[in-house]
């Protein structure tokens, strides 16, 4: 298994994959081939230098420790502003690809917009005029908008049924940010923050029985959610509005979106814009 | 739970040591009993990006391999998930761009919803045929069952249309469920067929138009129930049925009381005797026919079979709904003439056998899962007492039908329950009250959770875990929302 690239039957994306990465770009713009390029010729070999830092990439983030590749340097910065909490650079990894990929694509001229999907975790490019959309939660609640007046350039969403473990129980927290390394961080701490400690309708184990290699190590990490009361849904996104808030006063990130069984809540920006009008009697 | 036997994976660099029965960094290598191998489904997700299609959610309880997919797909970034517990469901990859949306953010969930309901609906209108799709909102929900007598059967929900489908499948059938659980009307509409607003205890409304009662019988059944006080009043009687229409005077039921031979002629199958099959098609008009005008299923009158000039003919629906008098003129042509009063009591009594026409909903789920350990140690052994009764189930109060065989899976009449019992999780599953009702010698011996057992005063005077409001309310719904 080397490095798979290939445009997908619209014609229109590239579908980049290696190992546990999978990446959807878009370039619109007359520019695009020339930009997919450059995206593949950065993606070779993308991973085996992300491997070889691959054991202190695990470690509790270190502000002093050093790191060479340059994605593993994204990785290294995007958790630094957030070192008051348990984190390692791995919480950064899939913004950090997405980041790494667009910044190989977005010098070349004749582009209006790039999109670098890894996984849900996003870095995007935008010219005068143009916008993202994305859709907010497995239910639709909604969808934000982020133009190129915006400064945020990186989405990312994170959850205790996503991808890599959560040691909290938020459905889902999607984070809008400078970038998707920043995204991606913050989005994992958000989600670990929304939490009710020793309730009896969560499961949790090791991370390390899940995976033996985590950088989550014996950390008890989320295993499965019962359903809670309102209340209790309630007291855990406080604590995750509260961890937000404080990254959005230090400007680490612009707003976040924070789900959980059924309610919702934002801080900062760009503003949540429903889906539904009115009553949408199941959320 | 043990991290079992790990094994290095050396399908990429990453080089993941894989826990045994959980999937790498990718997902798509996992260790099957200490050997790596490769999960069929991201295979299967591999080629669905390289085709540039969606990425559908699949269902596996085993590594058989076998995926539900191939149904239409609305949400675009959507993973692997499996039932077997051990695994945890995978998001993806963004695959398809929707409504101007240029990618979506979703957590894909653990699929755990074995729930759905049954419902009867009282009519003798032809809903659709059975296996016919029920929809709502357009999507997919469930299927029409059999044909029972006056009524109509429906399935819907279970775990295929919850998680095995698309997001807004899912979405809709959730909401679809708890309307209809918490005895709010849904409007349902039927491949093929017609739109019904179903609501539990209330009449069905079919294409707009509510129904009353429910047929007292077939055409030749209400022939025969009736042909007794017909007699002498009438010369002829139809009832127009879109099953066995039925013709008093051929009919066994009019020969024994010795009713005379009209000449009629109906336009339909002739099954036996005074009985017929397929006088029209099925329908909303006379007695779940499409048959305005039930003139139209009389062929011409026959004279040399006892048609006559003032010849007189009452035509009925099986409800009595519908009902029309006839004598024939001197060209043996039926001119429609009002209801005489001496016939008026027997259409009456016909509506008076007719009982009111109800939506019947019955939720039904499968309880003998992981739910169990909240009330024992030892789940099976209060499967066990479940199947021989020492334990009672109810469902906010309501007493549960236990299928007999293995698990607990349980059907309740809504309307029994208290309103607004149900809830949902965004998973999405439907989140219902379910009571365990047994003696605390038994509680003990089937391994109950001897220091959780309070007595009653002692949980209103204190409360529960969760704080002292008392409420088998699931979560109220509606984003945003958030108590300040």
């Amino acid at each position: 298994m080397g490095l798979e690239a290939s445009i997908l039957a619209d014609g229109r994306r590239l579908h980049l994959h290696e190992g546990p990465i999978d990446l959807i770009i878009e370039a619109i713009g007359p520019g695009r081939q020339d930009a997919y390029d450059l995206a593949v010729g950065r993606f070779r070999g993308l991973l085996q230098e992300l491997v070889h830092e691959l054991p202190e990439l695990r470690l509790a983030a270190d502000r002093d420790r050093l790191f060479h590749g340059p994605v593993a340097r994204r990785m290294q910065q995007a958790v630094i502003p957030m070192l008051a909490t348990f984190v390692t650079p791995m919480a950064a990894v899939a913004g950090a690809v997405a980041d790494e990929i667009l910044a190989a694509m977005d010098d070349q001229g004749g582009i209006e917009k790039i999109i670098v999907n890894n996984g849900g975790d996003v870095a995007f490019y935008l010219t005068p005029g143009q916008s993202i959309e994305a859709a907010i939660g497995a239910d639709r609640v909604g969808k934000i908008v982020v133009t190129e007046r915006h400064h945020s350039r990186g989405v990312a969403t994170s959850g205790w049924q996503g991808r890599s473990h959560s040691l909290g129980i938020a459905d889902a927290v999607t984070v809008v940010a400078t970038n998707a390394a920043g995204a991606d961080a913050a989005a994992t701490l958000i989600a670990n923050a929304v939490d009710l400690p020793g309730h009896p309708a969560i499961t949790r184990i090791p991370a390390r029985h899940m995976a033996p290699d985590s950088d989550l190590g014996d950390r008890l990490v989320t295993e499965y959610v019962g359903p809670l009361s309102e209340r209790d849904v309630c007291d855990a996104l406080d604590g995750g509005e509260q961890f937000a808030s404080a990254l959005i006063d230090r400007n680490v990130i612009a707003g976040a979106l924070l789900m959980l069984q059924g309610q919702f809540r934002q801080v900062g920006s760009p503003v949540l814009i429903p889906e539904h009008t009115g009553d949408r009697a199941y959320g | 739970m043990s991290a079992g036997e790990k094994v290095r994976c050396d399908a990429c660099p990453v080089m993941c040591y894989v826990a045994e029965g959980r999937a790498g960094a990718c997902d798509r290598y996992a260790n099957e009993k200490g050997k790596i191998i490769r999960c069929d489904p991201l295979t299967i997700l591999d080629q669905t990006l390289e085709k540039g299609g969606e990425v559908v959610p699949f269902l596996k309880s085993t590594w058989d391999g076998r995926v539900v997919a191939g149904r239409d797909v609305f949400v675009t970034a959507v993973g692997a998930g499996t039932t077997y517990p051990d695994y945890k469901p995978a998001p993806f990859i963004v695959s398809r761009d929707l409504g101007g949306v240029d990618f979506v953010t979703v957590v894909t969930e653990a699929i755990y919803s074995y729930c759905g309901v049954k419902i009867k609906i009282d009519t003798d209108r032809h809903l659709g045929h059975e296996g016919a799709t029920v929809r709502a909102f357009g999507e997919a929900v469930g299927h029409i069952m059999t044909s029972e007598y006056g009524s109509q059967m429906l399935s819907l929900g279970g775990v295929d249309h919850l998680t095995g489908g698309s997001r807004a499948e899912g979405d809709t059938t959730c909401k679809t469920l708890m309307d209809l659980c918490n005895k709010r009307p849904v409007e349902l509409t039927i491949d093929g067929g017609t739109s019904v607003i179903v609501e539990a205890g209330q009449a069905p409304i079919v294409d707009g138009q509510q129904e009353h009662r429910m047929r007292v019988g077939c055409g030749s059944a209400t022939i025969g129930m009736f042909a007794s006080q017909w007699l002498g009043l009438v010369d002829e009687v139809v009832v127009v049925d879109d099953h066995i229409t039925g013709v008093v005077s051929e009919h066994q039921a009019g020969k024994v009381l010795g009713w005379q031979p009209t000449g009629i002629k109906i336009l339909g199958r002739r099954s036996t005797p005074g009985r017929y099959f397929r006088v029209a098609e099925p329908g909303l008009g006379w007695g779940g026919t499409d048959i305005e005008d039930p003139l139209v299923i009389l062929g011409p009158w026959n004279a040399k079979k006892g048609a006559r000039p003032g010849l007189s003919l009452l035509m009925v629906s099986t409800t009595g709904e519908q009902f029309s008098y006839y004598v024939l003129d001197d060209n043996l042509v039926p001119l429609l003439q009002d209801l005489p009063e001496h016939l008026r009591a027997s259409v009456d009594l016909i509506s008076e056998n007719c009982e009111p026409s109800l939506c019947t909903v019955l939720f039904m789920a499968g309880a003998g899962g992981s739910l169990r350990s909240g009330a024992t140690r030892n789940p099976v052994k209060l499967t066990r007492s479940v199947q021989k009764k020492n334990t009672r189930v109810t469902c906010g109060g309501a007493p549960a039908y236990i299928w007999p065989g293995g698990g607990i899976t349980l059907m309740v009449d809504v309307a029994d329950m208290p309103d607004n019992s149900f809830g949902y999780v965004p998973t999405p599953a439907i989140v219902a009250p379910l009571e365990f009702t047994v003696a605390r010698g038994d509680y003990l011996d089937l391994g109950g959770h001897q220091q959780s057992v309070r007595s009653i005063d002692d949980v209103i005077a204190s409360g529960g875990e969760y704080g002292d409001s008392m409420r088998t309310i699931a979560p109220p719904v509606g984003v945003p929302k958030r108590p300040k």
